[in-house]
């Protein structure tokens, strides 16, 4: 959800008019997840809840999601990278959750599985294209790689949350996925002739709702409408 | 950057049996992109199972200017069209 509020706020501002296209319907796609996911939570959690008290009203350090989707669109290599980085680990997630005892999660799963599918080949393209393309692209798309590759490993740092649904045999088990990450990831940074930073100080705590600076500004503009009209629909 | 990319033209094929009509075009910096670039401009909206790009520049076009000599003779000849002869019921679909 977040990283579609990142991917949102690049509507009318992309590069050209077929890319931002291509961003704004990866937006929608990762929003359409949410839904699902958050329907679901609503109906879970029972009463009054409805999907958009938990996407809207939630407090920030009430947000459980990775560090990574809630960094800026520093330039279009940094959104490359960030789409990157997430949607090979999204479609890993994905092709373990289609295992999952929950039938909702199952079916979620994949649905959502063909989507982000084409994800990764978008950002993975483009990783090339840029990495692999004039002095000048390689430059900045290696800096958006090595700038946000510290926040790569929280993926597969468990929480609470994430090892008990794992155990259960609901959710997945993180851990599991790390070394074919960082596998397919090198490949084709390699094919992009770009390197990945050896030395790394990881970053983690957004999945435990400590959040970089970026996220408070994000929730302001996310939640703005909500929290100006309260229980508005459309 | 987008200035020099070449422009493509679009074909998609809406449904199987039907043939690839032209969408549009856009801007990409080669075959792939193009194709990627397609199915998010024209495809987003469920419109086809199928897509073509071409650069613009290899497709020939007829010169509007020579229309009288291509085209106009054409339009006093209805003799061409098949459309003096009695079909039998049966023949469907004509």
């Amino acid at each position: 959800m977040i990283l579609g509020q990142r991917l949102g706020e690049l509507c009318g501002h992309g590069p050209n008019l077929e890319t931002d296209i291509a961003l704004t319907n990866i937006s929608l796609d990762l929003f359409g997840q949410t839904r699902s996911y958050l329907q679901y939570a609503a109906k879970l959690k029972g009463g009054d809840t409805t999907e958009d008290d938990l996407a809207y009203l939630r407090k920030e350090h009430e947000y459980k999601n990775a560090l990574l989707v809630e960094q800026p669109n520093t330039n279009f290599a940094y959104v490359i990278a960030r789409q990157f980085l997430f949607d090979v680990y999204h479609l890993l997630f994905l092709e373990q959750l289609c295992n999952s005892k929950d039938d909702q999660l199952r079916a979620i799963a994949n649905k959502s599985i063909k989507e982000v599918k084409y994800h990764v080949r978008f950002s993975g393209d483009w990783v090339k294209r840029l990495g692999d393309g004039t002095p000048e692209s390689h430059e900045k798309m290696q800096e958006a790689i090595d700038r946000l590759w510290p926040f790569t490993n929280e993926f597969f740092e468990a929480t609470g949350v994430e090892d008990s649904a794992a155990n259960s045999g609901v959710g997945v088990v993180l851990k599991d996925l790390k070394t074919g990450y960082f596998r397919q990831v090198i490949q084709l940074l390699t094919e992009a002739t770009l390197t990945y930073p050896e030395q790394v100080y990881y970053l983690s705590g957004g999945k435990e709702g400590r959040h970089s600076e970026h996220m408070g500004f994000i929730l302001a503009d996310f939640q703005y409408m909500q929290r100006t009209y309260p229980n508005m629909t459309w | 950057m987008t200035k020099n990319w070449p422009l493509w033209e679009v074909f998609v094929r809406s449904k199987n049996g039907l043939e690839h009509r032209h969408f549009g075009s856009l801007h990409a910096a080669d075959a792939a992109m193009a194709l990627e670039n397609a199915r998010d401009v024209y495809t987003r909206r469920n419109e086809g199972v199928s897509i073509w790009v071409v650069e613009s520049k290899d497709i020939t076009a007829s010169n509007p200017e020579h229309n009288g000599e291509l085209f106009e003779p054409a339009q006093d000849k209805v003799y061409r069209h098949p459309t003096f002869y009695d079909l039998p019921d049966e023949v469907k679909h004509m």
